[in-house]
């Protein structure tokens, strides 16, 4: 597929730079117009991924990676797309298949998925109140309630931070590093107050 | 006085609603025989059919994405061998492969069909546990025992390989951990004969057996469009009939020097799937037989890969250079410059995918990992309605699925 087929039809979209495949950044306003072109039209007919991404210092913070394969043509495209008000439209309507991986992107994110037939958490349990893959995110943990309040009550638990000590160890990139290698993430290692 | 009344089955049909009782809800799982793992299915059932499926995952999710952002990329090949933990050395390939794209590595070819004799004994051990398990299921004890001994002889070849019968970690960012032991060739290719002589006689135990064909045949059908449309690879999309493999249509690491058949399904029920998954033992084999008659000569890693790859031991000990450069792999991580890349590779269960984002240096930014395994049981909710709660445990094995990597 050339790339104006995709640019003349969906102006606001931009061909990004990339060695491994077409790359296109597409607005949120034409993402499930340009998936359902794609799919219709340019037979990338499986949706092989789906995922959110934390850009720290961009604007809009996070943005929707997919990764779209034709099984006739034997090639992939890859769609960015940014989301404002931390929201992209849902494409679980014309690949079913990414009903679970917007679930997914939600729960890790925080993003919003508009028009998703059922958005719930997957992986963490419903009441966590954290999106543990934002960067701020501690690496150990968040000590939060037990998912069971049951349980909670009985036992008076609470889900901990892990434990780190031990790894994983990393130097900080860039000159050669003085100290030991530590930890990329040192919040568990911060004193806290004795309660 | 009359007395009697006229009865029909009409009658019956028309009064099917007021005969109707509540749904039931039935949570199967987390610990459940036939969930293959700690996969919770929350069923609405009405009698014995199954009204409604909503698979409950997470229970074995360790934040894997979380933990990849905060290592170096070879520290992160260990953690590979959990995703997909009955194929952990298609897993390792897959992952140094996805890295190498990023870094514009080109691996030499000797490290390529190494490689490749990896992936293909990781899927042989992976369809063997998943047929044995599969009859298992059904109800039938012995094949499980027959496929169980062909894997132990794989995991001994494993263990002389890499140093480890289960968790192989055996790739690194630019090469291998250690060349092949010698004469191991040999052994694969004697595993090679045994083998084939297990899965003949899994075959007629298990192809025209009556029990088995009930429990299989035309239950949970994935039409084409079906399975293109929730995503799926690997042996479930290619038992609907599309032959797609990534390893004759995206070939990497070598694979299209090898010569070997893509088994497709017509019907893409559970038949169809456990059809598909025993020819493609077969064609492995004739894929390791290839490897080892030709395994070429010469580096079993990439030498150009100066910030990547640990240099010779040797070297380390007599040379300044190296032994900096190994300081500063070991410390900081092999080198990536900034990009990002997919990867998908085909895997024993599907597409097993990779996209890496990277900053520069030794540390991914973001890791994702597509598991095949969350593709398939995604598809839950739209093909067990309608079946009968015995069925489950036949559609679940029949998708083969490993939760550590759908949970990941």
């Amino acid at each position: 597929m050339e790339a104006a087929v995709l640019t003349d039809r969906f102006p606001r979209t931009q061909v990004l730079a990339s060695q491994d495949m077409p790359t296109y950044q597409v607005a949120g306003e034409d993402l499930v117009e340009t998936v359902r072109f794609l799919r219709d039209a340019q037979g990338f007919d499986l949706l092989a991924d789906l995922c959110g991404i934390d850009w720290k210092d961009r604007t809009p913070r996070f943005g929707v990676v997919i990764h779209l394969l034709s099984t006739t043509h034997k090639e992939y495209v890859r769609l960015h797309v940014g989301a404002v008000n931390d929201a992209v439209p849902s494409v679980s309507s014309l690949h079913p298949g990414a009903n679970w991986h917007e679930r997914e992107a939600f729960d890790m994110f925080g993003i919003r998925f508009e028009g998703h037939p059922d958005p719930r958490r997957i992986l963490m349990w419903d009441a966590y109140p954290y999106h543990p893959l934002r960067k701020e995110f501690p690496l150990a943990g968040i000590e939060v309630p037990l998912p069971a309040a049951d349980v909670a009550e009985v036992t008076g638990q609470t889900v901990e931070p892990a434990p780190m000590m031990g790894g994983p160890f990393v130097s900080p990139g860039g000159k050669m590093s003085e100290g030991e290698p530590s930890a990329l993430d040192q919040s568990w290692n911060e004193e806290k107050p004795k309660a | 006085m009359k007395t009697t009344k006229e009865i029909s089955l009409g009658d019956i049909a028309a009064r099917a609603e007021e005969l109707r009782g509540e749904n039931m809800t039935l949570n199967m799982g987390p610990s459940h025989p036939a969930t293959h793992g700690v996969l919770r299915l929350s069923l609405e059932l009405d009698g014995d059919k199954v009204v409604k499926c909503d698979p409950v995952i997470g229970y074995l999710h360790r934040g894997d994405e979380k933990i990849a952002e905060n290592m170096t990329y070879n520290q992160f090949v260990p953690y590979t061998d959990r995703l997909d933990y009955l194929a952990p050395l298609a897993n390792n390939v897959a992952y140094a492969i996805a890295v190498e794209k990023l870094a514009g590595l080109k691996m030499p070819e000797r490290c390529e069909a190494i490689r490749v004799v990896c992936c293909e004994m990781a899927r042989i051990s992976s369809h063997l546990l998943g047929l044995g398990v599969y009859a298992m299921d059904t109800g039938a004890w012995t094949v499980f025992m027959y496929t169980f001994n062909e894997r132990e002889k794989l995991y001994s070849l494993f263990e002389e390989l890499t140093g480890a019968r289960f968790t192989t970690s055996y790739t690194r960012i630019g090469g291998l951990t250690r060349d092949l032991p010698e004469g191991w060739l040999k052994k694969v290719e004697v595993f090679c004969d045994g083998v084939l002589k297990v899965i003949d006689e899994v075959d007629k135990l298990l192809t025209r057996n009556g029990i088995f064909l009930e429990r299989t045949e035309g239950i949970a059908p994935i039409s084409k469009e079906l399975a293109l449309a929730y995503g799926l690879t690997g042996p479930n999309l290619r038992a609907s009939g599309v032959g797609f493999d990534l390893r004759k249509d995206k070939p990497y690491s070598g694979y299209e020097k090898y010569d070997f058949d893509v088994p497709v399904g017509t019907k893409g029920d559970c038949f169809d799937r456990y059809l598909v998954r025993m020819e493609e033992v077969r064609q492995s084999v004739r894929i390791l037989r290839q490897a080892c008659k030709n395994m070429p000569g010469g580096a079993w890693y990439a030498e150009d890969a100066k910030k990547i790859f640990l240099p010779p031991k040797a070297k380390v000990m007599t040379k300044m250079e190296e032994l900096i450069q190994n300081f500063m792999i070991v410390t900081e991580g092999p080198q990536i410059p900034a990009g990002e890349v997919y990867f998908e590779a085909e895997n024993p269960k599907g597409a097993l995918g990779f996209y890496v984002v990277s900053n520069g240096g030794g540390v991914p930014y973001r890791l994702r990992i597509r598991g095949p395994s969350f593709v398939s049981l995604s598809i839950l909710p739209a093909i067990v309605p309608g079946n009968y709660l015995t069925d489950i445990a036949s559609i679940l094995g029949s998708l083969d699925f490993v939760m550590g990597e759908c949970d990941r």
